[in-house]
């Protein structure tokens, strides 16, 4: 049954770390980790492509201050990933933590560790490279089946069936037809297709990658990361150090921003060798320059759209073909290209008679790519919201209106979404609702204003998951303490998100207290339950159920625990939030009874641990809708409004809803507009600081108005779906489809930069 | 070399490298608050008082400061205090690494001008970058807090 009134959720709580990072607390890794450690950092490859003939190391050895130096002669030889996914991970075995093949400009060549960092960077400049410089493959179209191969390795392996070929380039490849699908285009009286391009963008969260390792008295490798997926960590760093999971011990503390970023092993393999082989602490600290050019940016994708619709506007079919570059190690490329074609297609499920989505992924000498909020999703729905704004157009028919005919009902069966039913979906009052608060009727129709600016609008729906269906795993502990307190132990990561307070929330809407009566902990691979991590939209939905099923059972053990005391059975009494009452009679006693009562001659544990995994990825939709100023003097976009109405179904905390919305969407609009990764014809990437890597700053966002319309997901805690990865979806097929109202002139290539803009305009304009 | 500066109300002598950044020389202070978020002066996070006006302590040398006063936000905390409580009730503060250099310039602004519009305010900060909040919520916390003073005064 829908509750609904809550006490706890669907409130504007204070997030519980609030004031000590407004205040600037320490509590990131670099602040809370000793000072007096080796200092760790990398040689990076000059080439994109090169063999190490000789590397000599003598003499950096010799500065003052160089505790080691390691080359690829000194790391084990067993494959892995740095991907954080569950095992077997459906990414490649490719990486060493140190090769001799280098695969783009960047790799990692030696491992430097030393007491200062004056001493490093000299050691540094003294270490003698010879390398055999090789021809790259940096551009995606001839990655396949090119005679140059990143990867001719022979311990490379595919641990799933991802369709990989190492000897192809070839990361992951797929097909999925459903329906007749040429038959139904062929009927088809409008077919159109198009090519659509988006980069590399990077996750730029304002902390670095960073970890910190020591041998704990045990002898084990403690190791404090700003990383989203504690568990994965620990079993990455064991495969790269060919060491028992046993020995080691992950923590994360506060997390500077992830968005995906921190969901791949970038910075901790190399502190990890420095110190499980000195067995001294060690540190490492990314520069912005490494983060930008070594690490996990979004896939770069190319996005084929061919749909087929009748002269009413009615949609088909669907076909889409992705080719996306992981460049030159595959951490999560045979599943971000996945969500391009799976959380694009079935928006448009309504009259959807038959779909194709195929698609390559290819291994080139660029940046390795990885998790970014959106994962693929964001890539596919510029492609395919594009396409159908053009055949919108094409048809002469409102780009609402195309969207009300198609788009998806709750009920309905999605077939391209592995034809998981949409059993809640309120994507109908989201487009209603922002037609309504946006003004679409009149704002979306070009405006020349008096000093020759462009206003007009742009639209776009969106979805995503709420974690992986089968695979997630969320845990949660909660415990009942002394005086009556609750202590909720999980593996989930806050990175900022607030889920540590979202969760309590719950927890406290279960156990009918206030939020403040539950403390919070994690996440530590030692104490916490197992949790997968922070990413694919999971905390929310996965582990928040989590979190309502262990509250549901704690209560169950009080019960037992207070009918004891009260002389009675468990079936007499029940809990009231204070503690437990007999049904009849009224007698009670308090939860501090309880507690105390706990810790004398007691065998019933005021301790639980649940698990929680779900058959469904319930997906959260949402309508985004833009309004632009266009000087067509310049090609300059500059955003007005910004109106996004989301269904991610009972909203949890209503400010940190809002907020994820506001901060997806200006990433959103960061990528459609600028956001850009160049390579030079050497493969190396023009965009390396913030200097040239341009971010939105708070004067490039106009006004942004956030609503929802929420749906209630049964399988959710108190109605809940996801919010985190869909808010950044909306803006660049918006925003180009805002452009094109303004000078009748499609973007598919993003950053949509004015350059391209003003290049493109026809010359009446 | 040597130097002589007041940290935060506190005059402190340190023997430093000529060539040390002054957000180093906070850092090694124990002023963990000061955050390195890029390495070109762009992000902001680095912000502090030096002689009451905000500077980049990424972009100055420690020696530099030789003689002046310093004010990290651990320093301004019953300052920051308000303000933080009005940016925490919009939940803008989401992962927390840019706020302090965030809170330091907004303390600046609100010194210099007690009544900004938002254009003022957009202005003054968009040298401290957010990539977490869309800058939205904060927006609306400073105003918040803002209208809070100016009723405070009103009402005394």
């Amino acid at each position: 049954m829908m509750k609904k009134t809550f006490q706890q959720v669907n409130k504007p709580v204070r997030k519980k770390d609030a004031m000590n990072l407004l205040l600037g607390k320490p509590a990131y890794v670099d602040d809370i980790t000793p000072i007096d450690c080796l200092l760790v950092k990398v040689l990076r490859s000059p080439h994109a492509h090169a063999l190490i003939e000789n590397i000599n190391t003598e003499n950096a050895k010799k500065v003052d201050g160089i505790e080691v130096i390691y080359t690829y002669k000194d790391v084990p030889q067993k494959r892995f990933t740095m991907a954080g996914q569950t095992y077997p991970e459906p990414s490649p075995y490719d990486r060493l933590i140190l090769d001799q093949r280098v695969r783009f400009v960047g790799d990692a060549v030696a491992i430097i560790a030393g007491t200062n960092e004056k001493a490093i960077d000299q050691a540094m400049k003294l270490i003698q490279v010879k390398y055999q410089v090789l021809e790259p493959v940096l551009d995606m179209h001839v990655a396949k089946d090119n005679d140059i191969l990143v990867h001719p390795e022979d311990n490379w392996k595919a641990l799933c069936p991802v369709g990989a070929d190492n000897q192809r380039n070839l990361c992951a490849c797929d097909e999925t037809i459903e329906g007749n699908l040429e038959n139904v285009f062929s009927s088809c009286d409008e077919v159109i297709e198009r090519t659509y391009h988006t980069r590399a963008n990077q996750q730029a969260m304002m902390e670095t990658f960073r970890t910190y390792c020591e041998i704990d008295p045990f002898g084990r490798l403690h190791v404090v990361s700003s990383t989203q997926i504690i568990f994965h960590v620990r079993r990455i760093l064991a495969h790269a150090l060919d060491i028992p999971k046993s020995q080691i011990h992950v923590e994360k503390p506060r997390i500077g921003g992830g968005f995906g970023a921190k969901q791949t092993v970038v910075a901790e393999v190399y502190p990890a060798f420095v110190t499980w082989m000195t067995k001294k602490p060690s540190k490492m600290i990314y520069s912005r320059t490494e983060t930008q050019i070594a690490a996990s940016p979004r896939h770069e994708m190319e996005v084929t759209v061919r749909i087929g619709a009748m002269k009413d506007g009615t949609i088909r079919a669907i076909d889409v073909y992705t080719l996306s570059n992981t460049g030159a190690f595959g951490e999560h490329g045979p599943t971000t290209v996945g969500l391009s074609g799976h959380k694009s297609i079935p928006l448009y499920n309504h009259h959807l008679e038959a779909f194709r989505f195929a698609y390559d992924v290819v291994y080139t000498n660029c940046q390795a790519a990885g998790a970014y909020r959106g994962y693929g999703a964001t890539q596919g729905i510029f492609a395919v919201e594009s396409a159908v704004n053009e055949l919108a157009s094409r048809l002469g028919i409102d780009a609402v209106a195309i969207r009300k005919t198609n788009m998806v009902k709750e009920g309905q069966e999605m077939s391209a979404y592995y034809h998981e039913v949409a059993k809640s979906c309120a994507l109908n009052r989201c487009m209603e609702r922002a037609e309504e608060l946006f003004d679409w009727e009149n704002k979306s129709k070009p405006r020349i204003m008096p000093d020759g600016k462009i206003r007009s609008g742009g639209v776009a729906m969106a979805m995503q998951g709420s974690g992986i269906s089968g695979v997630d795993v969320g845990s949660a502990t909660i415990k009942l303490n002394d005086d009556g307190f609750y202590a909720l132990t999980i593996g989930a990561a806050d990175m900022g998100t607030g889920c540590d307070t979202i969760l309590a929330q719950m927890a406290a809407e279960c156990l009918e207290c206030d939020v403040d009566n539950v403390i919070v902990f994690g996440a530590d691979s030692d104490a916490s339950p197992y949790d997968s991590g922070s990413y694919a939209s999971s905390t929310t939905y996965v582990t928040g159920k989590a979190v309502e099923k262990a509250c549901l059972e704690l209560k169950d053990h009080l019960c037992e625990i207070g009918a004891q005391m009260l002389d009675c059975v468990k079936s007499e009494v029940e809990f009231t939030g204070q503690g437990i009452e007999t049904l009849v009679g009224q007698k009670s006693v308090s939860l501090s009874d309880i507690a105390t009562k706990s810790m004398c001659g007691n065998n019933i544990s005021t301790q639980v641990t649940v698990s929680h995994s779900s058959p469904v990825s319930p997906p959260p939709f949402m309508v985004g809708m833009v309004e632009i100023e266009l000087d067509k003097e310049t090609g300059q976009v500059e955003i007005l409004d910004y109106v996004a109405v989301v269904d991610c179904g009972t909203v949890i905390n209503t400010n940190l809803a809002r907020v994820q919305t506001e901060g997806g969407i200006v990433q959103g609009i960061g990528m459609a507009l600028y956001e850009n990764v160049q390579y030079s014809d050497k493969g190396a990437i023009a965009e390396n600081s913030f200097m040239q890597y341009k971010i939105p700053s708070r004067l490039d966002m106009g006004k942004l108005r956030v609503d929802f319309e929420s749906s209630y997901e049964e399988t959710g805690p108190f109605g809940a779906k996801s919010i985190g990865e869909i808010v950044i979806n909306t803006p660049s097929p918006a925003i180009a489809h805002a452009i094109y109202n303004a000078t009748g002139v499609w973007q598919r290539d993003l950053p949509m930069t004015p350059e391209k803009i003003l290049m493109s305009l026809p010359e009446e304009l | 070399m040597n130097v002589k500066i007041n940290l935060n109300g506190k005059d402190i002598e340190a023997l430093i490298e000529p060539d040390m950044l002054l957000i180093d020389f906070l850092r090694s202070q124990g002023c963990f608050s000061v955050k390195r978020g890029c390495d070109t002066s762009n992000c902001g996070l680095c912000t502090v008082l030096a002689d009451e006006k905000p500077i980049l302590s990424c972009s100055v040398l420690a020696a530099r400061m030789n003689g002046h006063c310093i004010v990290t936000l651990e320093g301004l905390q019953k300052e920051a205090q308000g303000l933080a409580e009005f940016i925490a009730d919009q939940g803008a503060e989401q992962c927390g690494f840019c706020n302090p250099g965030m809170m330091m310039n907004a303390i600046a602004l609100l010194k210099e001008n007690a009544h900004p519009s938002d254009e003022e305010i957009l202005d003054y900060l968009a040298g401290n970058l957010c990539r977490c909040s869309g800058y939205e919520g904060q927006l609306r916390g400073m105003k918040a807090y803002i209208a809070y003073l100016e009723q405070g005064k009103e009402n005394s």
